[in-house]
């Protein structure tokens, strides 16, 4: 969409975070609600802006735990999906053991994976794996499994070795399913890793929420949960960001602008 | 090869006799539906000579299709057999009724897609992909994503993906059935120039008794259930051929045939 009108541009996301910041802040002006219920925004921004590298640190250590689990995850989510896909007896067998397994609460097993792999990162990133890989395995099984018989003919008929067949059609055309399963993943890395971090960590904003809130420092809790929200939302376009960058030829993508925008009248005007 | 150098090339025998390029002998499928059993195809012989056109012409269902895709290996028989001459499978090329063009690949890149399947260099035949879009009309498009192109353009450039490789064999199951008349009579045309000059068999399934009669050397009429070769009839018109040959009257004496044979084989419901 070509800009007609030449004003500045804000994208109408950050305009609505703006207002609920706004509203936030009014509502506890206006009611006087006590700080160590819900502080303003301005107390948290400030709690952030005066210990810019513990907060940043500790973002740093969910982060990189939280990406660490969604690349193991992708990875192994569309191996194992494409061995089931591929494999009758993987279908029969370890596709079913991975629904019911996706039937467990999965936060339950975090105790679990503490015994096991210590409090450090590794338990996080098991837990973020855990939870993350199956949206990754059931939409990629979908997607493989979704080739339409004209495309098996026309690869039959272009006689190409089951290889090609996989990396020249099953795999592109599965690749908006994939990407869907893995939108999906990226936010449920990122709980993983923060019950990871509440069921014994010394790190991470999950730790930091935690140990501040057992001295109701509502201030640090505060601040953590919106770190943690921006950080989760900066996740979320960067998923979207991918996802236009792999599969522009899709339906969902075309004709797409960038993002919505308001256009704002330029001061010229 | 170049299109040109394979124009060159070009020693087309005129006698009937020429060596055979498919062979179908006494073929026959059975499909199991629902616990009785159909018999689609029920022993069709046939043999089609080099460079020769032939059309499988017949009611809808009838099994055209289904003897069309035996012979691409895309189906078992269940009886008989097909010998294909030359590279046999992989001197084939299939242009299928729905143009298959892969919508993550532009349309430069869905032509070459048979030469990345048979591991091939692609850039041995970026040169033939470019020319082949030309003489369809589709310059200027090779980048362009299939949603972009119009359903005859989509479907030009599903031809051009079947010839890459320079097929000895072109299979076509009812390529134009999906688009409208005026795109049809242009892409008879077109079809029918690229064939005459290239040298290739030709096996084409419609149900269009005029575009049997204006692309074929021979017209195999099939009947519905079982599905077998009812009549084969020459069509003897010289090449190139026009468009104005429909309304010449050898050309109507050649479709009111086939419709009397289709007629005879109850292809028409009784009023």
């Amino acid at each position: 969409m070509a800009a007609r009108n030449k004003g500045f541009r804000v994208p109408s996301e950050i305009l609505t975070l703006i207002g609920l910041l706004v509203l936030w802040q009014a509502v506890v002006s206006i009611f006087h609600v006590r700080d160590y219920l819900v502080p303003g925004v301005n107390v948290v921004v400030d709690e952030i802006v005066n210990h810019p590298q513990f907060y940043f640190a500790e973002t740093i250590y969910t982060l990189s735990n939280t990406l660490a689990a969604f690349a193991i995850a992708v990875i192994f989510g569309v191996g194992l999906a494409a061995a089931i896909v591929y494999s009758r007896f993987l279908d029969k067998t370890l596709y079913a053991v991975l629904i019911a397994l996706n039937n467990v609460p999965k936060v339950a097993l975090a105790p679990l994976f503490v015994i096991w792999l210590g409090t450090g990162s590794a338990s996080k990133i098991a837990m973020g794996v855990m939870i993350s890989i199956f949206a990754i395995v059931i939409d990629a099984v979908l997607g493989l499994r979704s080739l339409t018989p004209d495309m098996i003919d026309l690869g039959r008929s272009m006689r190409g070795s089951g290889f090609k067949m996989l990396f020249k059609l099953r795999l592109p055309n599965a690749l908006p399913s994939i990407i869907a399963g893995m939108k999906v993943a990226m936010s449920l890395s990122l709980v993983g890793s923060i019950v990871g971090e509440f069921v014994a960590a010394q790190n991470g904003l999950g730790f930091v929420i935690l140990s501040a809130q057992g001295v109701f420092d509502t201030n640090r809790v505060f601040a953590a949960i919106l770190l943690l929200a921006l950080t989760g939302t900066a996740l979320f376009y960067a998923m979207e960001y991918l996802e236009r960058l792999l599969i522009p030829w899709h339906e969902s993508q075309r004709n797409r602008s960038a993002t919505p925008v308001v256009v704002m009248p330029s001061p010229s005007a | 090869m170049t299109l040109a150098a394979a124009a060159k090339n070009e020693d087309r025998p005129s006698t009937p006799d020429r060596p055979s390029a498919i062979e179908i002998d006494a073929l026959g499928k059975v499909y199991q539906s629902s616990g009785s059993l159909i018999t689609a195809l029920r022993s069709v012989t046939l043999g089609v000579r080099r460079g020769e056109f032939v059309s499988l012409l017949g009611p809808s269902g009838c099994g055209k299709t289904t003897l069309l895709r035996i012979v691409a290996n895309l189906e078992a028989p269940t009886s008989g057999r097909v010998r294909l001459s030359g590279r046999g499978l992989d001197g084939l090329g299939f242009v299928f009724q729905r143009d298959v063009l892969l919508n993550w690949r532009n349309i430069i890149d869905n032509v070459l897609l048979p030469i990345e399947f048979k591991g091939k260099k692609r850039k041995a035949y970026r040169d033939r992909a470019r020319e082949l879009l030309v003489t369809f009309g589709l310059e200027g498009f090779e980048d362009k994503r299939p949603w972009e192109l119009s359903g005859g353009m989509r479907q030009r450039a599903a031809i051009c993906r079947a010839l890459i490789d320079d097929p000895e064999l072109l299979l076509m199951d009812e390529p134009f059935g999906a688009l409208d008349a005026l795109t049809r009579d242009e892409l008879n045309v077109e079809l029918q120039d690229l064939w005459q000059r290239s040298n290739k068999t030709a096996m084409f399934v419609t149900h269009s008794i005029t575009e049997a009669v204006f692309l074929s050397d021979r017209v195999a009429v099939i009947s519905d259930k079982p599905g077998r070769i009812v009549e084969l009839m020459e069509v003897d018109f010289p090449r190139p051929r026009s468009l104005d040959i429909r309304e010449e009257a050898k050309f109507a004496a050649y479709s009111r045939h086939l419709r009397d044979v289709l007629e005879r084989h109850g292809a028409f419901r009784k009023r």
